[in-house]
């Protein structure tokens, strides 16, 4: 009787480790093939957080997020703070300006090739008194735009909201600057605020601040 | 090689030559094929990554006189 209670126990024993051994091997293996299913099949998404209005920062959230969605990402766009200007119904006014921007390359867009290759270095000392300059650098940069093939930021704003990008706008700003909805293009998606987008950022591949 | 439809991508640069492909493509079935002209000298990698993330194949990247000839089949 002793020896058979014994030989019972290690038996059960011996069955469950067998069992949990084999339950490891094929879990691994499962485990592993349908992680890399699901990664696979995942749509890639991106969030873009959009704080700026100037002409120069206009490009890099329309040109990202059109590109992403041409390549079939899920993109959302929050427009926020000054980034608002650039869901205004005309974007022609949207400005750059040169001063205390080392980095703009001030370049003539029109004259013989040796012209245009000139880097004027205006002081900021000028730049702050000559009234116009801004509205100058502008056009020259307009101008450069067009020359180089670059599309101007209504047709990419427009080409970004045909692949699907979704437009958000920040309803605290709206509050903050006094807009009206009615300011906006009809396309934005929703306006909503930073509790409603983080969570969307949150699941997004990639996330940026722009 | 075929195509049924050709989209003149010249003169334009980054993102354009994407955005406009993927906008022809939209307008065509599925299996048929899309010439896209460009002088972006950016496109052919760009064209590279567009047809590997969507799928839609690149049957071929030429090159003639700084201008690109891509052939995309819609999958």
């Amino acid at each position: 009787m002793e020896m058979d209670t014994r030989t019972l126990s290690e038996d059960k024993e011996a069955l469950d480790r067998l069992i949990r051994e084999r339950i490891d091997a094929l879990l691994g293996q499962r485990l592993e093939t349908k992680l890399a299913e699901i990664k696979a099949a995942k749509t890639p998404s991106m969030t873009i957080i959009a704080t700026k209005g100037t002409l120069d920062w206009a490009y890099p959230p329309f040109i990202l997020a059109s590109t992403a969605a041409a390549l079939g990402w899920d993109v959302s766009v929050f427009f926020t703070f000054y980034g608002l200007e650039l869901l205004k119904k005309d974007v022609s006014h949207l400005q750059v300006s040169p001063l205390g921007n080392p980095a703009m390359p001030m370049k003539m867009p029109f004259g013989p090739e040796w012209f245009r290759s000139i880097r004027w270095n205006i002081p900021n000392a000028l730049q702050a008194v000559i009234p116009g300059f801004e509205a100058f650098a502008t056009t020259m940069m307009k101008k450069t735009v067009s020359n180089t093939g670059v599309a101007d930021i209504a047709t990419l704003r427009s080409l970004a909201v045909e692949a699907g990008v979704n437009l958000i706008g920040c309803q605290m700003t709206v509050d903050l600057f006094g807009y009206k909805t009615s300011d906006f293009i009809p396309e934005v998606k929703e306006y909503v605020g930073a509790a409603s987008f983080l969570p969307m950022a949150k699941d997004a591949d990639v996330s940026l601040f722009i | 090689m075929n195509f049924d439809k050709e989209l003149d991508a010249r003169g334009l640069s980054c993102p354009l030559p994407i955005l406009k492909t993927k906008k022809s493509l939209n307008e065509l079935a599925s299996g048929q094929v899309l010439k896209v002209v460009a002088t972006d000298p950016g496109s052919i990698k760009d064209m590279q990554a567009f047809s590997t993330q969507t799928g839609h194949a690149l049957l071929s990247s030429t090159e003639e006189n700084k201008t690109y000839t891509f052939y995309l089949k819609k999958k």
